[in-house]
């Protein structure tokens, strides 16, 4: 049964895990526009990358709005 | 308008409309247009055909795949420096998201968001310039965030260009302050997202316990799993708890109960029961309960919380003003400034369609002032030169100049903000049913642990003392009973959503099942703006001359001559030339060798018609004269329209509820609005925003709960001055003045309905408070004689929980489909063509 010892922590990393991408998700603001993406995957981009911000990539900041 | 302002887009000239015989669908807008010369795309206006133009040599033509004629018709011409003022470093530093010196975000409402088509050219914004970076769009608030570069583009620039491709940027009073608000709060999210972590972890280290695995493997196995669960818990009890912390601490301070107390109560005693039971060895705790509670409890909480964020609830006169004016300087050059920046004695330049910012007088050119929105009077005002023009009226007719005579924030319309009603922040969350109930709840459950307790320590069994005492309290954690209210209001706000009522939260229900008084709007409310009751005195027009007078009143957009074109219905297009519109007075055109006049006697008189019977025809507003080759014709009486159903509405109020009237309108239709009320009714006619405010007040002082509904910024002081303020609306995320609760117009004759679906889903908050009462008999049985075990536990609180929860919801599911309230047609309020905001 000390195979168990391994296994709890094991899963709890594993769950961790998914709490861990949870916490990602809601801090990049994922949970807050719920309208708009379900339209936005209907526009095919035909490949053209997503632009990089003019000058800095000071947009990721989750302290944003 | 006919009268100057001839624009980009403004249609076609009427000759042309009525002579073109093939109609095909702008490529752009969808507007119909004549066809193309050669085969090709077909435009109605140069606008169209510019930005189609700009978005295929960009690379941009997907736009016109995505969806049918995607675009707007540009609205006005590109005036150079419309937007300048949004480089003055005060208006800039508060309207922008974010900046770091090289790069900005901006966020603007756009109001022309409509499809998918608009979320895909918006965000390839970057490709029509270089100095733009990544732009969001957020479609259900028709805002996009824009990103981009300092160096190369200035903000005004910015808006600029979404105005050149047909987003014009609706710029307001209210966007200078910062806004954001979201639906629900990150923090919920992450309370969730953590107490469901832990419940799902120590659900799965309790379960060895319950099913007796111990006689396997020997205690150590149940020490371990105990000090990870206590380890786990930590979390929960420090931040997913934290909001029950702060509302007890709070209730404490302010020695008012309510429902977090018990929460927080049983949260504590669960934690302290289990930690003692862990670090003893006696047992494993109630872990798995605890997370399990507050995990059903924040599930409750973002229910609820979901408001709809496509509306605004707190809306004041900065919503409906402008950003920005035009200003005319000395040297006679028109300027758009700020508002903010307007002093007294600016002399400001308004064309139709524009607001007047702040009480001015008229100095020059002729105004047509329409204060339906802000007075409720229904007939746009013709004032002299020299008169006094109050905030907030829409001029209807041409280009005016005016001087401003006070500050924005001081005018007729806006002092309204200063009565104290705006002043005192309303405190909604306390008289609700749940923390009435949770008032009694408390008591009786301290009092029945102190009981049990007592009873076990008196006998001698000191552990079994402390056993009982924190069982009841973990028992009788009014879980069921805390999600009873928001299941049920959250279930029954969604319902009515789908019915086009929106509240601003769930608490509404509970004050609307508490209204006795319902008090109506007149103008705009039970009359709809776009409707005519029109009733032609004279010889019966025949069908050749129905099909000239439509022609002519067609061509005009006065409300006047709309309603009788709608009303003279479908007829034959016919060309009409030579047109002449003088704003407020009447209207002149032939029609083949037909001479049309319309408009008051004067006009008639003017243009060397008699104008008939005049006596007859009386001195009554709303009156169209008509005049046909220069006899008189007849008169159209045009009075607004009552919406359908109306007439009905008072009779079917539930029993008890008094139904009044206030209108800022004229008495002039006293006798029609009396037949409607009936006798006990109390009606008056002409009352200012204040007025309304306080007969509302009065009514309140008499011991009713009000419900006031109306449309105008004229009612925002009613509304807000009521138990329950219902802002009626045309077109839902159209501008309306704060309320807790904005309605469709459609839904306006359904009032009674809504009250009585209020009434009922107050009942099945009662309803549930019994079974959850019913849960907490059997649980506190076994927690009185301190034998209430983990398994017990662990059982009943999600049992209880879940059958609340579908008992609350599915209760009120079935009464709303019973409700006569029907759902509104399914026109997907989301593809709805967007709202204009300028044009409540």
């Amino acid at each position: 049964m000390s195979v168990i010892l391994i296994l709890i922590p094991l899963s709890l990393l594993v769950a961790g895990g998914f709490l861990g991408a949870f916490v990602w998700a809601v801090r990049r603001g994922q949970f807050e526009d719920t309208g708009t993406p379900p339209l936005r995957m209907l526009a095919d981009d035909e490949g053209t990358p997503r632009p990089t911000p003019p000058t800095t990539r000071s947009s990721r900041s989750t302290h944003e709005h | 308008m006919f009268s100057g302002t001839t624009t980009l887009s403004e249609p076609l000239p009427v000759t042309d409309r009525a002579a073109a015989p093939a109609r095909v669908a702008c490529q752009h807008c969808g507007t119909p247009c004549p066809p193309p010369a050669p085969e090709g795309p077909a435009f109605c206006c140069a606008g169209c055909r510019m930005v189609f133009e700009l978005l295929q040599d960009n690379g941009l033509g997907q736009f016109y795949a995505l969806h049918q004629a995607p675009g707007r018709r540009v609205e006005r011409h590109p005036e150079a420096g419309r937007f300048d003022y949004l480089d003055d470093p005060t208006v800039r530093d508060r309207l922008v998201d974010f900046t770091d010196g090289r790069t900005t975000r901006v966020t603007f409402h756009l109001p022309a968001i409509h499809c998918v088509a608009c979320v895909w050219l918006l965000e390839n914004l970057f490709r029509l310039h270089p100095g733009i970076g990544r732009t969001r769009v957020d479609f259900t608030r028709r805002e996009a965030a824009v990103e981009f570069a300092d160096d190369r583009l200035k903000l005004s620039e910015v808006a600029a260009l979404l105005d050149s491709i047909g987003y014009p940027p609706d710029l307001r009073l209210a966007h200078l302050d910062g806004r954001g608000r979201r639906p629900v709060p990150r923090r919920l999210w992450l309370q969730v997202g953590v107490a469901g972590f832990v419940f799902g972890n120590t659900m799965l280290f309790s379960l060895p316990q319950y099913f007796g695995l111990d006689a396997l493997d020997g205690p150590a196995f149940r020490r371990l799993f105990g000090a990870m669960s206590l380890l786990l818990s930590l979390p929960v009890l420090l931040y997913s708890a934290g909001d029950y912390w702060r509302s007890t601490w709070l209730s404490f301070r302010r020695r008012r109960m309510t429902m977090d107390v018990p929460i927080a109560l049983g949260i504590a005693a669960i934690f302290l029961q289990s930690t003692w039971e862990v670090l003893s060895g006696t047992g494993e705790g109630y872990f798995d309960t605890l997370a399990g509670l507050l995990f059903f409890l924040l599930c409750g909480r973002v229910f609820q919380q979901r408001t709809y964020d496509r509306l605004a609830f707190d809306r004041d006169y900065r919503d409906f003003f402008p950003l920005a004016v035009q200003r005319v300087g000395p040297d006679g050059r028109a300027e758009r400034v700020a508002l903010a920046q307007l002093g007294v004695g600016d002399r400001l330049r308004l064309q139709h369609g524009d607001l007047v910012p702040a009480d001015a007088r008229l100095e020059t050119g002729e105004a047509v002032m329409d204060y339906s929105f802000v007075t409720g009077e229904a007939e746009p005002v013709v004032p002299a030169c020299g008169a006094r023009l109050h905030a907030g009226g829409r001029q209807l007719g041409g280009l005016v100049e005016v001087t401003t005579l006070k500050p924005v924030s001081q005018g007729y319309l806006t002092s309204l903000w200063n009565q104290d009603a705006f002043r005192k922040q309303r405190d909604d969350t306390f008289n609700t049913l749940t923390n009435h109930y949770s008032r009694r709840f408390t008591w009786l459950v301290l009092g029945i642990a102190l009981a049990a307790g007592a009873f076990w320590a008196t006998s001698g069994q000191t552990g079994r003392a402390l056993h009982s005492f924190t069982g009841v309290l973990i028992v009788a954690c009014p879980c069921a009973l805390a999600l009873a209210a928001p299941f049920t209001l959250g279930a029954a706000q969604r319902l009515l959503a789908r019915r086009g009522v929106f509240l601003r939260n769930g608490e509404v229900v509970e004050s609307l099942a508490r209204v006795d008084a319902v008090v109506f709007d007149k103008t705009g409310t039970l009359t709809a703006p776009h409707t005519a009751e029109v009733v032609f005195h004279g010889a019966p027009l025949d069908g050749a001359e129905r099909a000239v007078v439509a022609a002519v009143a067609g061509a005009s957009s006065h409300p006047l001559a709309r309603g009788i074109a709608a009303d003279l219905g479908e007829n034959p297009p016919v060309a009409v030339d030579n047109f002449a519109e003088r704003a407020g007075r009447g209207l002149a055109a032939t029609v083949g060798c037909r001479r049309v006049v319309l408009g008051s006697a004067a006009w008639l008189r003017e243009h060397g018609s008699s104008a008939g019977d005049e006596t007859r025809a009386g001195a009554a507003a709303g009156l169209v004269h008509l005049a046909l080759d220069g006899t008189w014709r007849g008169a159209f009486a045009v009075r607004a329209g009552l919406r359908p159903r109306t007439e009905r509405l008072v009779e079917e109020l539930p029993p008890g509820v008094t139904a009044d009237l206030l209108s800022g309108d004229q008495p002039r239709e006293r006798e029609r609005f009396a037949a409607l009320f009936g006798p006990a009714a109390d009606l008056r006619f002409g009352c200012s925003p204040l007025e309304k405010l306080e007969r509302i007040r009065g009514l309140q002082q008499g011991g009713r709960t009000v419900m006031m509904v109306g449309d105008g910024l004229n009612d925002a002081g009613a509304l807000r001055q009521a138990d329950v303020g219902v802002a009626v609306v045309e077109e839902v995320g159209a501008f309306s003045p704060a309320s807790d609760v904005i309605l469709d117009a459609r839904q306006v004759p359904q009032t009674p309905a809504l009250l009585r679906f209020a009434r009922q889903a107050a009942g099945v908050v009662r309803a549930g408070f019994v079974v959850s009462a019913l849960y907490n008999v059997i649980g506190l049985s076994f927690a009185v004689t301190g034998r209430l075990s983990p398994v017990v536990c662990a059982i009943l609180m999600p049992v209880s929980s879940v059958t609340v929860v579908a008992f609350a919801t599915g209760l009120t599911g079935w009464l709303a489909r019973r409700s006569p309230l029907a759902p509104l047609p399914m026109t997907n309020a989301d593809q709805s063509p967007p709202t204009d905001v300028s044009r409540p």
